[in-house]
């Protein structure tokens, strides 16, 4: 399904010989030159081509140069049919291209008659290679020597990046190829599989049904690939009857079309371990992984903040980069949803004519302060907010922006007349958007005395102060309460660490709060050095507060806070070893710790230790031999701390040192213990592996009480529209704990790390779940380490128990083994579904209530050492 | 300790209930006069331990719906399976008092036989939930079964793979033990482990189909063939088969006795509930027999 759309070409681009590498008059040369057909590309295309017509231009004033055969290259290559979602849902479309929620072809065919009944100016296959130049005058080199020369260039060139050729003569025939649609299209073929990662798996295994394939791995091994792959292809290349080989440090050397008829289309030189080789083959496939946009965006000039993966460039409100002339739109300036980068197209090319428009979203910014005691335009409102915060007064204007947009905006009214007229105002404004499905967010009005969150939820956002005063109340059994003001923040302990929260925030006088979500945080806290600073700084400073000296002041902890170390540890690091001398404790900020204790030749598990508490104190305190190693179980971020520091802060003689005694004299007891039951530590090590060092609400089944009647399941199904989020049978066992496929509910989810629509939530008791927005694109599912998400189509309705019993209609209780989903569901495409943990079903979890046997429990962390002290017995 | 089974369930809140319903209903059944007349169903007594006992009935069948009531908030299936249980235990002795232990060839007698059958299969069934799935576990050693099968998978191609390259006469052998090894089958070949494998003993000018229980007849084959070796190689292509057939051993006894002991533990069940559903027919005829002799 592809569209051939008519470009109308310059006349001086016709008459244009040669490879100039100077603007020459001949040279195609244009206002603004759109690099990528995606989304924001075809927008900004079709906006330039609309603007040309209404100005009765003879000549297109733009450009849209695009790499691929086609528009939309990522969407392209989604599977047939598959849904591609329209969300924020709340947001509206401001494009002259239609877009609506669909599937893939629907989509695609929606753009590309856009492009057409626009006669949209599209070159493709004209990959962009280099851009030089400055405003008015940039001189874009194209794939074939061709130059395009254009004002202003509009870079829409999204995350994906172009795929990485293999690099010597051939690469570009027709047969070579760098993407496989439907593997089914080929039969008796003799095709080259090029790569040893997860595609070039996946494309070798599928093609290998009907076709000779060779894969040719430059190393080794196939030590990229996942798992499943990994042991997939070695069972593959390994069996005598499959059609699939591989050959090991191999390379290709040359490719050439062969001449002869009624021989294969392609001749091709190996470079093995043994000397070159020739080889014939019908097709070559290369799966070399996609060289990442960041270098060609960094060789214009455009400067990233820091040298993270998921850096974005900084940008000014009209997505100018810091090479003026040059602009960045959709998901590489940091928006990675259709409609968002659509609307960007649009208004980019605005803004290059000198039409500073709205943003579509502005009206959001309008709801959201709609219940604030001011009286201002929501421009001024938003400079105001970030002239009153220091973190953020540094940032650029559309950052800070988007933070807003996408945060929830707090305001306390005095109880009475005040808060009930705050109230009225927002009904009413309720009411107007009544219409709107997702309705948008609104101002948020709380009394003043009200409670923001109490200890033990889990929070997944951060506050910002903006005006007023919130009181933080620590729990028992001290009860400290501090009184923050404007500019300062809170919240940010469960932010970093994926603890619940651990204090008490009270809404003061007058207070108005930014209620950011932690994944718009974490983005921002990757973009920008100083809100990272700033936020790492008082954590630091509230924890060694907490810890030990809970009245000192914070500005007295100030100095000691600046002296202290972060440092960041992978899964398996060594934090320290026994038998070092200590001259340090640590405080574990995030993710988790084992200690371990060598005895006779073999590792010992003694401790695990989790977000907030304290490693190696015993160093400081009493012993200063290490006495266990120390080491990471999952990433984990550790504060560390130095006698001189400790010393100075717990000098106060308020300071918390007694208690601090006690749990080094207690711990050292239970480490102990742990050290003469081995048995104890190699269950410790079992449930550490199976992901419980990060776990907050993990099924265990216990398998000595298990009739395996499944009932857990059923359960599940029963309660989530008929689809299960456990497998009871797959997952680990060790010596009777059964470790089943279900969440655990991880502190610092990985599924919801890449998720594109913001649909994983975390509730307040703890569950993290995945909400309606979900656009099914899989990334929490290959996120998560153990594999509990499932892509599904909604499941067809079942007749009720009843009819079951009585007349035996339906399949019974449960998930029906390949059920086939309704066309409506069908159309829906697939979603993923996790546990929830039964978050809103009454009476909590339903594979627990309904085990006959009460094999099935699910417990937290703090339950955790009960469970290896059962063993015991 | 985090997991409690079924009978220890709250403290084995339901064992007392239990025990307090047997007091009561041998205190109702010792306040019988029977100076007039034997204790029997048809005094006050008898009828309030009868409609106790009815009701007890109607009660323990209601947990195949709470089983099933997904979204129930009415206790927990642990608690109603131990409450069944412990309640359905007292039911016997319930029983036993309302008719006074008089029995005879007649549908009264007929529904008590059937409440007996019920009762005692369920008293099985707990002895199978308590035991078995500790031996499951402990069989398995920590794998599901299908890891045991796809490992079976495996040794039967690498077993057929090596066995190409011996003697014709072991090839046959070997590759007929695989093609005919026989797991589960019916109720009773799953009950009691049957096996039905054979293979072809393939020596020399005569074949002939063999019995080969437990994989031991076809090991035994190889074994006796390995002085006989002409070449070095098949003695060492016989020794790696001999180890390979004994692991297929061991994982097919695993596999054979995890069928065996899931059988015992489903089994119970496919004779308590079709029981159940005649006994609540009895009763109901028994009930109605009852009033029409009134």
């Amino acid at each position: 399904m592809q569209r051939t759309v008519v470009a109308t070409i310059p006349v001086d681009y016709l008459t244009k010989k040669g490879r100039g590498r100077l603007a020459t008059p001949q040279m195609p040369s244009f206002k603004i030159a759109i690099i990528g057909a995606g989304p924001a590309g075809i927008s900004a295309a079709a906006r330039a081509a609309e603007r040309d017509r209404a100005a009765g231009l003879q000549h297109p004033s733009y450009v849209l140069l695009e790499g691929f055969s086609a528009h939309a290259k990522t969407i392209q290559r989604y599977q047939k049919g598959k849904h591609v979602m329209a969300e924020p849902g709340f947001l509206d479309l401001r494009s002259d291209v239609d877009f609506q929620a669909g599937p893939r072809e629907r989509v695609l065919s929606m753009w590309g008659d856009g492009l057409e009944d626009l006669s949209v100016n599209v070159r493709f296959t004209s990959e962009v290679r280099q851009i030089r130049g400055n405003r008015g005058a940039f001189t874009l080199q194209l794939g074939n020597g061709e130059d395009v020369v254009a004002e202003h260039v509009v870079l829409a060139i999204g995350l994906e990046g172009n795929p990485r050729k293999l690099g010597v003569a051939g690469e570009d025939l027709e047969r070579v190829q760098y993407q496989l649609d439907d593997p089914r299209e080929f039969r008796d073929e003799t095709i080259l599989i090029v790569g040893a990662g997860d595609s070039a798996i996946e494309n070798a295994l599928a093609l290998a049904e009907q076709n000779d394939v060779w894969i040719l791995n430059r190393g080794k091994e196939f030590s990229r690939a996942k798992d499943a792959n990994l042991n997939a292809i070695v069972a593959a290349i390994t069996d005598p009857r499959s059609r699939l080989n591989c050959h090991y440090e191999t390379s290709i050397r040359g490719v050439t079309l062969n001449s002869t008829p009624g021989s294969p289309a392609l001749s091709v030189v190996l470079q093995t371990a043994m000397g070159e080789q020739s080889v014939q083959c019908d097709r070559i496939i290369a799966r070399l992984g996609a060289i990442p946009p960041r270098k060609f965006v960094e060789s214009i000039g455009i400067k990233f903040p820091n040298e993270r993966s998921d850096a974005i460039p900084e940008l000014t409100r009209h997505y100018e980069s810091n090479v003026p002339g040059v602009y960045v739109i959709g998901s590489l300036a940091g928006y990675p949803l259709i409609k968002q980068a659509m609307n960007q197209g649009h208004d980019v090319v605005e803004f290059i004519h000198g039409n500073d428009i709205k943003p579509a979203d502005h009206p959001l910014l309008e709801y959201q302060f709609h219940g604030l005691p001011f009286e201002r335009s929501a421009d001024e409102m938003l400079e105001r907010f970030q002239t009153l915060i220091p973190m953020f007064r540094e940032l650029n204007a559309l950052a800070f922006r988007e933070i807003i947009i996408e945060s929830d905006i707090i305001a306390a009214y005095q109880p009475g007349a005040e808060y009930d007229d705050a109230q009225r105002k927002m009904v009413l404004l309720e009411k107007c958007l009544q219409q709107r499905k997702p309705s948008p967010r609104i101002t948020r009005i709380v009394r003043e005395g009200e409670v923001i969150y109490e200890p033990g939820e889990f929070g997944t956002s951060f506050f910002t102060i903006v005006d007023g005063e919130v009181t933080l109340e620590s729990a028992a059994p001290q009860n400290i309460r501090t009184q923050l003001g404007r500019g300062e923040f809170f919240g940010e302990m469960s932010l970093l660490s994926g603890r619940p929260r651990i204090d008490r925030a009270i809404a003061g006088p007058g207070c108005i709060l930014v209620e950011t979500p932690r994944r718009t945080m974490l983005k921002l806290m990757n973009s920008n050095e100083e809100v990272r600073g700033g936020i790492d700084w008082i954590f630091i400073v509230r924890e060694l507060q907490r810890h030990f000296a809970p009245f000192a002041p914070l500005k007295e902890l100030r100095t000691v806070a600046s002296r202290v170390k972060l440092h960041q540890f992978k899964a398996g690091d060594v934090i320290f070893r026994e038998g070092e001398t200590g001259e340090s404790l640590y405080v574990l900020r995030s993710g988790g710790v084992t200690l371990s204790r060598k005895q006779g030749g073999a590792n010992l598990v003694v401790s695990q230790l989790r977000a907030g508490q304290l490693i190696g104190e015993m160093s400081l305190m009493g012993d200063p031999v290490r006495r266990e190693t120390a080491a990471a179980t999952v990433a984990a971020e550790v504060i560390e701390i130095k006698r001189r520091e400790f010393v100075e802060l717990t000098r106060r003689t308020d300071a918390r040192l007694e208690p601090l005694q006690q749990d080094v004299s207690r711990r050292a007891v239970d480490n102990a213990r742990m050290q003469v039951r081995p048995e104890t530590g190699s269950m410790m090590n079992f449930l550490m592996n199976e992901g419980l060092g990060e776990a907050t609400n993990v099924l265990v089944i216990d398998e000595s009480l298990c009739v395996g009647c499944d009932n857990c399941e059923k359960a599940c199904a029963e309660t989530h529209g008929g689809v299960s989020s456990l497998d009871r049978e797959a997952g680990a066992t060790y010596a009777n704990v059964h470790i089943p496929v279900a969440c655990r509910h991880c502190e610092q989810p990985h599924c919801m790390k890449d998720c594109p629509p913001n649909a994983i939530r975390r509730s307040e008791n703890g569950e993290v779940y995945i909400n309606d927005s979900c656009i099914g694109c899989g990334n929490c599912q290959a996120n998560c380490p153990y594999d509990v998400i499932r892509m599904v189509y909604e499941a067809p309705k079942k007749p009720g128990l009843w009819s079951w019993l009585l007349f035996a209609t339906g399949g019974g209780p449960g998930e029906q083994v390949g059920y086939a989903p309704e066309p409506a569901a069908k159309a829906k495409g697939k979603k993923a579904v996790k546990c929830d943990a039964c978050a809103g079903v009454d009476g909590g979890p339903a594979c627990v209530r309904t085990c006959p046997t009460g094999a099935a429990i699910r417990i937290g962390p703090d339950q955790f050492v009960d469970l290896v002290e059962e063993r015991k017995r | 300790m985090i997991h409690r089974g079924l009978l220890r369930y709250q403290g084995a809140r339901y064992l007392w209930w239990a025990l307090g319903v047997i007091a009561a209903s041998v205190a109702v059944y010792l306040s019988q006069d029977s100076a007039t007349q034997p204790p029997n169903g048809g005094t006050w007594q008898g009828y309030v331990l009868g409609t106790l006992g009815a009701l007890l009935v109607a009660w323990l069948g209601l947990l195949a719906i709470r089983k099933r009531s997904y979204r129930s908030t009415a206790g927990t299936v642990q608690g109603w399976t131990s409450a069944h249980v412990y309640l359905g235990s007292a039911l016997l002795i319930v029983a036993t008092l309302h008719c006074g232990v008089q029995f005879g060839w007649n549908i009264h007698t007929f529904a008590y036989a059937l409440m007996c059958i019920v009762i005692f299969s369920g008293f099985f069934g707990l002895y199978s939930y308590v035991r078995h799935p500790q031996l499951i576990a402990s069989n398995r050693e920590g794998g599901a079964r299908s890891e045991l099968f796809a490992e079976l998978f495996e040794l039967d191609q690498q077993t057929r793979v090596l066995a190409q390259r011996c003697a014709a006469g072991v090839a046959i052998a070997v590759g007929s033990s695989i093609e005919r090894t026989t797991i589960g089958g019916g109720v009773s070949s799953q009950l009691f482990g049957n096996d039905r494998s054979f293979f072809i003993r393939g020596d020399g000018a005569t074949s002939a189909v063999a019995r080969n229980t437990d994989q031991q007849p076809v090991i035994d084959f190889v074994a006796a063939r390995l002085p006989r070796a002409e070449k070095g190689a098949e003695a060492a292509n016989l020794q790696q088969l001999i180890v390979f057939l004994c692991r297929r051993q061991t994982v097919l006894r695993r596999i054979r006795r995890d069928i065996r002991l899931r059988a015992w533990l489903k089994i119970w069940l496919y004779f308590h509930i079709p029981m159940t559903a005649a006994l609540v027919i009895a009763l109901v005829l028994h009930i109605v027999v009852t009033f029409m002799y009134w």
